[in-house]
């Protein structure tokens, strides 16, 4: 039984943490991810939750302390943005090596500069290698959805990794909608308690975590890590095959829309897909065949069952809502690309950098862009690869 | 019960034999005098920082460590220890775990009065009930003898060496056991090796055994940076004590005392002559660095006792 509310994301992903009471949270505030820890705060003084909250020095403390309690034998959260997972940066690849499957929300936002607060993705791509599972939602009732599968997919045995559950910052963690909770029970049920086989507290046997990793062993243990990020793609799929029988809700690795006969598609994340539907909606009632696929699971990258998914496109434009630096591309498009490279009849496929420090993205703008998806089709003439979108031209405007 | 050292070294090792710290070294001593201060009944977990204890103690696939041992990053290990931390204390709420655990804490200078300071004033702030033992042998020894805050004046590491323009470090060090007091602590204490241990193990079970953030800082003399013999090291920490350079003293909810008064208080230049990091104050020319060194020692000496009264 659901129950219908109207909430934030913000609010939506901590009222998942206090359905499921996790036993540690070690908060530091950033906007605009703060109002999770507020909102947990509150569940503690009102006895809602018997979660030991400790109010840390700072973001990087904040993940060291959830490694010390994960390791310890607990379920360890946090959450934050930007500058405050860039700040974390070396001790996700401490949390993730040491396989502690800590559930880290991020309220994706800008870094700097310049300092900026509102939404785009280059807190979290820049962390795409860190050893994260990375799950991004497109709006508060996926914000919830994925968090409430985030703990199980981590601590599935043969995967054991930290898991980011990011959601757009402002656009979803500040907006209010219409959602779907599920009962306390019901949440922790589907859930679980948590039991570590190997831990520090364990009194009858002793762990030691962390060692110093010479030559002949360090890359044995990166080939293991490797393989528990492979094995994730199975662990998620199977937790949301789980989750749709418990709860109705239907998640896969990305989800495609009206992509059956798709000849050119957006591959795009997050809130932004809300909008580019609305523009495919339009697009095929002119008899456009047109569709998008919206990427759910960044890390481990679904990158078979993307190829499989646009092999019958004859283009495709990735949108990428962070700036990579590379010069050719952001990097959804490499990803994607790379994905694609093996097909033996590839869709053309250009990148286009946009929404950047929450630059509005709207339903003209993803017109636009299948009309160039059009014209390639068209012509066969790609033209250039890599642009941006959205930005004035301020020498323009200085004349 | 009295302090009785064969008793104390019959216990079983729980720092193993084997690690590949140097000889001569500081750091085992500090390990294996720290967890003699456990009780035999307790167990406990270790929150190392990154250091040569580190990667000598814990190198895949062995580890000299008997008890819980994790070691996360260079900054974080009061961060780390905190969540630990946290996690008995929800897990004995939740009955969860069994028997009585210690959590320890334990970095060189670099790991504690510079790149982990942060986060040992937050640990010490929120209160967690945890004991920081400082092995503190005055550079950051792991990278090769650089400077650090706990370097002392007129040292020389290897990012301020004597030369022809240089006497070596140019500054004083952090008093860094004043600044974890300024906390308010319930107890810090400053040891080292000395006679038959009782100093550290009195320090250390008091300070394992008070409830709340505890500190330890240990002098821990380093062969390879201090430049030394092996078998010099009980000579060097007598003559730091003796010289007034390392007092030995406890605080115990803010209240002062001195643990050890020597009988002749020694001048500094016996101390740093017996280490080539002090050679070149001991040239003529450079007389004045040891007339220095020994009035500051003296301020401080002063200071501190004026404390303790």
């Amino acid at each position: 039984m659901s129950i219908r509310d109207r909430l934030s994301g913000n609010e939506a992903i901590a009222t998942a943490m206090r359905q499921i009471n996790p036993d540690v949270f070690a908060m530091f505030p950033i906007t605009p991810s703060t109002e999770i820890p507020q909102y947990f705060a509150q569940y503690v003084a009102d006895g809602k939750v018997d979660t030991e909250f400790i109010c840390v020095e700072s973001e990087h403390s904040s993940l060291s302390a959830c490694i010390g309690a994960e390791a310890a034998g607990c379920r360890a959260i946090t959450a934050t943005s930007s500058a405050g997972l860039s700040f974390m940066n070396e001790v996700l690849y401490v949390a993730a090596s040491s396989r502690l499957p800590i559930v880290l929300a991020v309220a994706c936002r800008a870094l700097t500069g310049p300092i900026n607060i509102n939404h785009d993705y280059s807190d979290s791509m820049a962390e795409r290698d860190s050893g994260f599972i990375q799950i991004y939602a497109e709006n508060n009732q996926e914000a919830y959805d994925n968090y409430l599968q985030a703990h199980r997919i981590g601590e599935t045995p043969d995967v054991r990794l930290p898991v980011m559950i990011c959601e757009d910052g402002f656009i979803t963690s500040h907006a209010l909608e219409n959602i779907e909770l599920e009962r306390d029970e019901d949440v922790r049920a589907f859930v679980g308690e948590y039991h570590p086989e190997h831990y520090l507290l364990k009194s009858e046997n002793p762990l030691a975590v962390g060692p110093y990793g010479t030559s002949p062993y360090y890359m044995e243990a990166r080939v293991a890590q490797a393989e528990a990020m492979k094995n994730a793609k199975r662990a998620i799929l199977e937790v949301a095959a789980d989750f749709e029988r418990t709860f109705g809700r239907k998640y896969g690795l990305f989800e495609e829309y009206r992509m059956e006969d798709a000849e050119i598609a957006l591959v795009l994340m997050g809130s932004s897909a809300g909008t580019a539907k609305a523009a495919v909606d339009e697009l095929r009632e002119q008899g456009v065949q047109a569709g998008l696929i919206k990427i759910r699971v960044f890390r481990p990258f679904p990158a078979e069952e993307l190829a499989e998914a646009l092999k019958h496109c004859k283009a495709v434009a990735v949108l990428d809502k962070s700036e990579g630096f590379s010069a050719c591309g952001g990097p959804l498009f490499a990803e994607t690309a790379a994905a694609c490279i093996n097909l033996d009849r590839r869709p053309k496929m250009v990148d286009i950098v946009y929404g950047l420090g929450g630059r509005d993205f709207t339903v003209d703008q993803a017109k636009r862009v299948f009309a160039r998806l059009g014209r390639i089709v068209e012509t066969g003439e790609i033209g250039p690869v890599y642009t941006h979108m959205g930005q004035r031209d301020l020498r323009e405007e200085a004349q | 019960m009295a302090y009785n050292l064969k008793q104390e070294m019959s216990k079983p090792e729980r720092f193993a034999p084997g690690h590949r710290l140097c000889a001569g070294c500081g750091a085992g001593i500090t390990c294996r005098a720290m967890m003699r201060a456990v009780e035999p009944g307790d167990k406990a977990v270790i929150c190392n920082a990154t250091s040569c204890l580190e990667v000598s103690s814990f190198q895949y696939p062995y580890t000299a460590w008997e008890d819980s041992y994790i070691h996360a990053a260079f900054e974080n290990t009061s961060a780390v220890a905190a969540g630990v931390e946290s996690a008995l204390r929800v897990m004995q709420r939740r009955g969860k775990v069994q028997g009585n655990f210690k959590i320890l804490a334990i970095g060189g200078d670099g790991g504690t009065y510079d790149i982990g300071f942060q986060s040992l004033s937050g640990a010490l702030e929120r209160g967690h009930d945890f004991t920081y033992f400082c092995y503190d042998n005055e550079a950051y020894m792991n990278t090769g003898t650089q400077r650090s805050s706990a370097t002392p004046r007129f040292a020389s590491a290897t990012t301020t060496p004597a030369g022809v323009e240089s006497v070596g470090k140019k500054q004083n060090q952090k008093d860094l056991t004043q600044i974890v007091v300024a906390h308010g602590s319930p107890y810090v204490a400053q040891t080292t090796f000395l006679g038959n241990f009782k100093d550290f193990h009195t320090k250390a079970h008091k300070a394992i055994y008070t409830e709340g953030p505890t500190f330890v800082i240990v002098l821990c003399p380093c062969p390879r940076g201090w430049q030394y013999d092996a078998e010099l090291l009980p000579e060097i920490c007598r003559l730091a004590v003796d010289t007034c350079i390392w007092p030995l003293y406890e605080v115990e909810n803010g209240e002062y005392h001195l643990t050890y008064m020597p009988k002749k208080k020694l001048p500094v230049e016996e101390f740093m002559r017996l280490q080539g990091r002090f050679r070149h104050c001991f040239k003529p020319g450079n007389e004045w660095t040891i007339e220095a060194a020994q009035q500051y020692v003296d301020q401080k000496w002063e200071e501190l006792l004026a404390k303790c009264k």
